[in-house]
């Protein structure tokens, strides 16, 4: 029985795909810090941050539909600004009927701003994890310089997702294999079920326990002392870099461009 | 380097009080495949995780001449090969590259080398072609043969493997005994696949109960049914 998480990675044959991991990553990450720092209510620069996006996703053959199809992800987190124009101090624009509510434009702009920006930065991490392995992605950020231990705490969560899913999936399946129930009998209450559902992740919550402490013996059996190791099995040719320097400083000056406007 | 396995009068409780091992003592000779075999619960386990010294019980464990204890620990490692029950606990890593790889590069070797053995270690099990796959989606045939490949990368002189064949279709089983008939070390394998003891080890320990209760020639040992209903095994 397995759990199956659609892998993010696509595979397709493009230049993008070819990169270093590391300037991937770093595209990525210098990406998100420009729409963080692209100022409220610049339109423009947010016009050319998605275009600069979508032409990275068709540079990797992924279909130039493929990110905005999966940012939907980001969208529960639009909640937390929901209360924006509410609550910043500005002009009212409307009146919310009943409520009372007044709706400032200065909080309209930052509402706009922040659903921009999380939905393009959602779409620069979901370009970057379609192009990229996910070992090639820890890989990478060990290699910048981000600790081992946080590193191999990654790869770990990442590996053992799907065991644990599959664990978990065995014990529901045990469940309803039990829940048989004769006719004309209630179903059971809430609390019963949620006392089952408790017990089931206490047990499931043993159960990582216990092969965390078995993980931990089969490491220490091929030698693991401690410290985290990790092999640098890729070399990014110069042009690589020069090509991220080049793409950090069009960013930049973007940013500038817009800040200046 | 004699690579011998030497227990003398081994005991080891765990810390909620359980005994898993009132003195054991066993001898194995360099080169011998030997099976150990029991019911559960009878201390199986408890005594292979002391030979690479990651239980450390009362009594004498010497590998290769050397006892086991803290100062010796990363020379043991190296020259024991322990391959666990659960491939999903041996193969942590998110590909089976970097699983193999892992017990060399923590012996310090140089690049070059590590790839040279994954290379090597994958061939010996036939999955030469699987070192960019992510071990989730192996089956457990193959996983059990990564796991091993991640022993065999350490170039061990002795394995030891905790019921190998356990939850194997019959397919992938007679792969794995091909496979351990053919490697060259000395070995010691616990298993309740007693089929597989009768046709690879000549020499069967009958642990129960924390205690060797039986230790010789394979046929003799198993020919004996009124033993082997007592200790809870059934005759193939």
């Amino acid at each position: 029985m397995h759990l199956h998480f659609s892998d993010p990675y696509q595979e397709r044959e493009s230049p993008l795909h070819a990169l270093d991991p590391r300037v991937k990553v770093l595209g990525a990450l210098a990406y998100i810090a420009g729409c963080s720092l692209m100022p409220a209510g610049a339109w423009g620069g947010y016009l050319a941050l998605l275009i600069l996006l979508l032409s990275l996703v068709g540079a990797a053959r992924l279909g130039w539909a493929f990110t905005l199809k999966r940012s939907f992800v980001a969208l529960p987190f639009v909640l937390a600004a929901l209360a924006l124009p509410f609550t910043v101090a500005g002009e009212t624009v409307i009146q919310l009927p009943v409520l009372g509510w007044q709706v400032s434009d200065a909080g309209v702009l930052r509402l706009t701003t922040v659903v921009l920006r999380s939905w393009l930065a959602v779409q620069g991490a979901i370009l970057l994890t379609a192009i990229t392995r996910f070992h090639e992605i820890l890989w990478a950020l060990g290699a910048l310089g981000l600790p081992g231990t946080i590193v191999g705490t990654l790869g770990f969560m990442y590996r053992y997702l799907f065991v644990l899913g599959d664990e978990g999936l065995r014990l529901l399946r045990a469940r309803s294999a039990r829940s048989a129930r004769l006719a004309g009998t209630k179903p059971p209450g809430v609390v019963w079920q949620a006392q089952v559902a408790g017990g089931m992740v206490g047990s499931l919550f043993l159960r990582s326990l216990e092969r965390s402490e078995r993980i931990y013996q089969a490491m220490l059996a091929r030698g693991y002392d401690g410290t985290a190791r990790r092999m640098d099995t890729i070399k990014a040719g110069t042009w690589q870099w020069v090509l991220l320097a080049a793409y950090a400083a069009a960013l930049a000056a973007l940013l500038a461009l817009a800040h200046w406007v | 380097m004699h690579h011998t396995i030497e227990v003398r009068n081994l005991h080891f409780s765990y810390s909620d009080g359980h005994v898993a091992l009132r003195g054991v003592s066993l001898h194995i000779a360099p080169g011998e495949k030997v099976a150990l075999v029991g019911p559960n619960g009878a201390g199986k386990s408890t005594l292979l995780l002391h030979l690479n010294g990651i239980l450390q019980g009362h009594g004498q464990v010497l590998v290769c001449g050397q006892p086991v204890e803290p100062s010796t620990l990363p020379r043991i490692r190296a020259s024991v090969g322990l391959v666990f029950q659960d491939p999903d606990d041996q193969l942590f890593s998110p590909t089976v590259f970097e699983d193999v790889s892992f017990g060399p590069l923590y012996m310090g070797l140089p690049k070059a080398e590590i790839e040279e053995r994954v290379r090597r270690a994958l061939r010996a099990v036939g999955m030469e072609d699987k070192a960019g796959r992510v071990s989730h989606h192996l089956s457990s045939g193959e996983k059990k043969r990564v796991a091993i490949a991640s022993v065999l990368a350490m170039d061990p002189e002795i394995l030891v493997l905790d019921e190998p064949t356990a939850g194997l279709d019959p397919r992938s089983r007679r792969a794995l005994i091909g496979l351990l008939r053919e490697l060259p070390q000395t070995m010691l394998v616990s298993t309740h696949d007693l089929r597989m003891v009768e046709e690879l080890f000549p020499r069967t320990v009958v642990i129960d109960e924390g205690l060797v209760v039986g230790d010789g020639p394979t046929r003799q040992l198993l020919s004996d049914h009124n033993f082997l209903e007592i200790h809870g095994l059934e005759a193939p």
